[in-house]
């Protein structure tokens, strides 16, 4: 009782809240972070308003775990607002981390995104084609609704961070890893991803014999053998070029090639370039070396159906070009 | 129109030690006249190109890059690295394209030690064409801004 309870808030942004449920994963341990916790934020559970939070002392709350990329006005006010207030921000699950999968939409901007979603789907019926606007002027007065960015970004691209806990969700062990360390006081260096330096494959208790593999066959296409490394099967598994920590290639137990939510690990920091790498260097017709020519190179890479939504699912928006070009 | 006349392209080379290397050095000794956009990085092989590279080369505002190493399919001096650095620009290339940069702003091309002429040609030609893309469009962005 002597101790003073830590003060914990959690925010999410653009997320799709499963990173929310994921803190609830870690079960009855709750109740221990409850006796050494209290939450003072969390919108998903406690009715704390933003007024509250803008009315805190700056460094108030210990500890703030915030999951989902920045793509709008709200997300990133709310970012610079939880960063002066807390003293230590946690980016919380792959697109806190990496910008996740909502960064995917990084190979658009607002209008075409707009453009699809308000006017060409297929359920869309929106002739004036009404799109939302930052501001509206109604004859009550102004009406504000948080403007929406062309970018994703990940939350350090906008705020300091101290500390990374990747997946998507993260996995219990990364979850009751960040609070125990938080509790003991014993976090590493900041700026750290708190998860294990090696790669899933490492963790991956499948069966690797020679890499070799001439086709490439998408999940549904295949049933995989049950004990057999997925990409000697012609599986593309993001394994070789992603953190582990994910609780033992969880994915890969249950038949799954891993997408890569763990980000990349840390001596090959552009996860998809090391995918691309790797698996370029296994997928191949060796011996047919002589015949080799700049077409069945073309043919065999053309088995890879959706580059970037393979390589760079979870990190597009934190890679080196960060997105697609912006038109003119 | 005067702004195109001024733009020189900045191109990154990536020359492997054994092969592609030994060239450019014919190039210089032979004294063979190519234009001065191309800055020269030596590598010991054309296997040991990540593409974060690349990709890091356009983000710092490369024009073009170029990857040469050893002649297909046995001119390696480490057997396959060429092979790989085939294969690694081909689908680099499609990820490339999706980035919103043009594919044919990174070429790949096979050199032996002898072919000073060509990687002087190919030098040559790389700037021309990418006189007629025009400045990498991160960088013409950089400079709306």
């Amino acid at each position: 009782m002597a101790k003073e309870k830590l003060k914990v808030a959690f925010y999410w942004a653009a997320s799709c809240g499963g990173c929310e449920i994921a803190v609830l994963d870690i079960n009855e341990k709750i109740l221990d972070v409850i006796q050494i916790a209290d939450i003072v934020f969390w919108p998903v559970a406690v009715d704390v308003k933003y007024k509250d939070v803008e009315n805190m002392p700056d460094k108030y709350i210990d500890v703030c775990f915030f999951n989902g990329g920045i793509r709008n006005s709200e997300q990133e006010h709310m970012a610079k607002l939880l960063r002066k207030k807390s003293k230590l921000l946690i980016a919380y699950g792959a697109c806190a981390h990496l910008g996740g999968v909502p960064g995917l939409a990084n190979v658009a901007d607002k209008k075409e995104i707009f453009e699809k979603v308000y006017k060409t789907t297929f359920s869309t019926d929106n002739p004036s084609y009404a799109t939302p606007k930052a501001s509206l002027h109604v004859k009550e007065g102004e009406v504000d609704i948080p403007e929406f960015y062309d970018t994703v970004l990940p939350l350090d691209k906008v705020v300091d961070v101290d500390y990374y806990v990747p997946g998507c969700p993260p996995a219990v062990e990364r979850t009751t890893f960040a609070l125990d360390a938080i509790a003991k006081g014993e976090l590493p260096t900041k700026g750290s991803v708190l998860a294990p330096v090696k790669s899933v494959c490492d963790e991956c208790p499948r069966k690797k014999e020679n890499k070799k593999i001439a086709k490439i066959y998408r999940t549904y296409e295949k049933a995989p053998e049950p004990e057999r490394c997925l990409l000697e099967q012609g599986i593309i598994c993001m394994g070789p070029a992603t953190r582990g920590g994910c609780g033992g290639a969880r994915c890969l137990k249950a038949d799954m090639p891993c997408t890569g939510c763990g980000g990349p690990c840390p001596n090959a920091p552009e996860q998809g370039a090391a995918m691309i790498s790797a698996l370029a260097s296994i997928l191949g017709l060796e011996e047919e070396k002589e015949k080799y020519s700049d077409e069945d190179v073309e043919k065999l890479m053309s088995q890879v159906k959706d580059p970037i939504g393979t390589f760079y699912m979870y990190a597009l928006a934190a890679s080196i070009l960060g997105r697609r070009v912006m038109k003119k | 129109m005067s702004d195109e006349k001024k733009f020189e392209p900045k191109i990154i080379g990536f020359l492997c030690n054994w092969c592609s290397y030994a060239a450019a050095d014919l190039a210089g000794v032979s004294r063979i006249q190519y234009p001065p956009n191309i800055i020269i990085i030596r590598v010991m092989c054309s296997g040991r190109i990540d593409p974060s590279f690349i990709l890091e080369a356009f983000k710092d505002g490369a024009d073009g890059v170029l990857v040469a190493g050893c002649h297909l399919p046995s001119d390696c001096h480490y057997i396959s690295g060429n092979f790989k650095a085939l294969r690694r620009v081909t689908l680099l290339k499609k990820v490339l394209r999706d980035f919103g940069i043009e594919p044919e702003r990174l070429r790949l091309e096979w050199l032996s030690a002898s072919e000073g002429d060509r990687f002087a040609a190919i030098v040559r030609d790389m700037v021309e064409e990418i006189k007629k893309l025009g400045p990498n469009p991160l960088k013409a962005k950089e400079v709306e801004a």
